[in-house]
């Protein structure tokens, strides 16, 4: 028996399908992402994790189904729709310009400009406000170890780059961060950072939707873990009912766990 | 060990960058700080072997005469290397500017030529200031069809440029033929066509309209590259397209702007010409393309994108035009020049190289 509950998911995708020409990424895919948690996308290489992702982060169009952003109908074009909604996407490869300083990347693609004359006429962007805005949010998050604003991203490490990706995420009102493989290119200390990161901007109200191969990780952090298998949801469990073994268990495809002893509900 | 050793032996390490690595991080943070720095010495190598040896002609070189000549010379690079910059800083390249500029240059004329001089085409007579907007406007939709077909068909901007600086060179013959319009067949028309080359004096020096544009061309540009968003998503687009792209940038939009910004800019550089020249000739400058080209590498413009700035362009012509009168005056082969060229261009993209691989 699923659980009746009034919370409504934030972000439900349903009956999604998405094919490439023969490779079908998805298959009557069902989605559900509830306020204030921390749900993990874990699945085998071709289970359709990255498709779902793509889909709900405006990268790719859903070829039929539905996809609900606080109930109401969406239909994603571009990454920038997906924004406007508030479901904002770190990617794997971070999506920083290495040339670019700290402040110019947060804002990049939302740039402000100055009030008045000079930035309606002469589009002058507000720089000052801006590195600003950057260094508050970047302090909020507790990552304000880089030494100066203006520093171009290629001179931070791995980690600091990967915070600055989240704090571009979580610094425009956005309510849906996407993380994919947050931690795959970074050491322990690092890995550790960013995932007290992502328990902090849940704490502060975010959904977020974590991708990752690794269990312990996952373990660590996830409310509920979203098990995709052969483009459908195979399963939703939770860290306390399910060990890492029965995960990698439904993953493949030697286990299955009837729908009554899934976690379909919230548990926050 | 104390807590106070292992402080200071932390801070030893943060501060262990060598003498090497301070010069990389100073020419990673200002690219254009080499380039100045050649730009200064050829100064001062010249005016010593100017003044205290005696070099060929070269103690005319720091003359006032000989420095207004100088800055005069550095319109139609200096104005082209803009467009070839913008370009440039997207990971581009334009091998078209110059053939863009004939053609563009040749249209003013040919619309401005008096109906009556000889050998005229059909579209002869018309007003100058109607030829020059229309030349401009040719310019900025020839460098629009490199954007088209770059974000159309994904074509890499080497070879669409390469394809469009023999479209437009055959173009301007077939059209123009070859026949060169002097100043005097404007007639009436002159004083706005050659307006780009009247000069008036400062003091010693003289200066010319062509060179206060030059100036003005790089100060807005320079703007609109470091303080709006559109320079902003230049920069991006050159550094990371896939970063931008997700980042939520219409990258094709902006790439195909960055062309037809530079088209404009060349058409302005075509009327320049005809003001410096004093003529428009469909054989200026063969060889202005690769000019441009190492304007803006020598100042500290990465090919591969994303980084520079104009103000390294404008040393870099600087420095281009200072070799070509320091070297002639000192006596030596123009074969010099090019040999020197040759090294400062090979060394600066070996520095862009090095200043590519920071740490801090």
């Amino acid at each position: 028996m699923t659980v009746v509950t009034s919370a409504q998911p934030i972000v439900q995708g349903k009956d999604l399908n998405k094919s490439f020409g023969r490779v079908i990424g998805l298959n009557n895919c069902q989605f559900e992402l509830f306020p204030g948690e921390v749900l993990a996308v874990v699945g085998d290489n071709g289970a359709g994790k990255s498709t779902l992702i793509k889909c709900i982060s405006g990268a790719h169009e859903v070829d039929s189904g539905k996809i609900f952003v606080n109930n109401q109908e969406v239909s994603f074009k571009s990454t920038h729709d997906a924004r406007s909604h508030g479901v904002e996407t770190v990617y794997q490869t971070l999506a920083v310009a290495p040339a670019l300083d700290i402040s110019e990347n947060l804002y990049l693609g939302r740039e402000v400009r100055k009030k008045g004359i000079l930035g309606k006429v002469f589009r002058s962007l507000d720089k000052k406000h801006m590195r600003e805005v950057s260094t508050k949010s970047l302090s909020d998050l507790g990552v304000l170890t880089v030494q100066s604003i203006t520093q171009t991203v290629e001179t931070l490490s791995g980690g600091q780059r990967q915070a600055v990706a989240v704090a571009r995420a979580g610094t425009f009102g956005s309510q849906v961060v996407i993380l994919d493989e947050p931690t795959a290119a970074l050491g322990v200390n690092e890995s550790a950072r960013v995932l007290q990161l992502i328990k902090d901007l849940r704490d502060r109200g975010m959904s977020i939707i974590l991708i990752s191969h690794n269990m312990p990780q996952v373990f660590d952090v996830a409310d509920r873990i979203h098990i995709q298998r052969l483009g459908r949801r195979a399963a939703v469990v939770t860290p306390q009912s399910h060990t890492m073994n029965d995960v990698v268990a439904i993953m493949t495809g030697a286990m299955t766990v009837p729908e009554e002893e899934q976690q379909l509900a919230p548990v926050r | 060990m104390s807590e106070t050793a292992r402080t200071t032996a932390a801070e030893e390490f943060a501060n262990s960058a060598t003498p090497m690595q301070k010069v990389q991080h100073a020419l990673h943070r200002y690219p254009w700080l080499s380039p100045l720095i050649v730009l200064v010495v050829l100064i001062v190598i010249f005016a010593i072997l100017g003044f205290g040896f005696d070099v060929g002609s070269l103690e005319n070189f720091a003359k006032p005469a000989t420095i207004s000549l100088m800055l005069q010379q550095t319109v139609i690079i200096g104005t082209l290397a803009v467009a070839q910059t913008i370009v440039i800083l997207t990971a581009g390249i334009d091998l078209s500017i110059g053939a863009i500029m004939v053609f563009g240059q040749m249209v003013m004329a040919n619309l401005a030529v008096s109906a009556t001089a000889s050998n005229v085409t059909f579209m002869a007579g018309q007003n100058p200031y109607l030829a020059v907007i229309i030349g401009v406007a040719v310019a900025t939709l020839a460098g629009g069809v490199n954007g088209f077909l770059i974000v159309r068909f994904n074509l890499p901007p080497f070879i669409v440029t390469l394809g469009t600086l023999s479209i437009f060179t055959a173009l301007t013959l077939i059209i123009f033929k070859a026949r060169t319009i002097q100043g005097k067949e404007f007639e009436g028309a002159q004083d706005v066509m050659g307006i780009m080359g009247k000069d008036f004096q400062i003091g010693p020096f003289g200066f010319t309209i062509g060179l206060v544009v030059m100036l003005i061309v790089y100060v807005v540009m320079a703007y609109v590259l470091r303080g709006t968003a559109w320079g902003t998503h230049v920069y991006a687009v050159g550094d990371d397209p896939t970063a931008a792209e997700l980042s939520g940038i219409n990258v094709k939009r902006v790439l195909f702007s960055v062309y037809l910004t530079a088209g404009f800019i060349i058409g302005i550089a075509g009327w320049i010409t005809i003001g410096r020249l004093g003529s428009a000739s469909p054989n200026v400058a063969p060889e202005i393309n690769l000019e441009t080209i190492t304007a803006v590498v020598i100042g500290g413009t990465s090919l591969f994108g994303g980084r520079g700035r104009l103000v390294g362009t404008l040393i870099g012509t600087f420095i281009i035009i200072i070799l070509d009168f320091g070297l002639s005056l000192a006596g030596l082969d123009q074969a010099y020049r090019v040999l020197a060229i040759g090294v400062l261009v090979i060394s600066a993209v070996a520095v862009d190289q090095w200043i590519r691989k920071v740490k801090i």
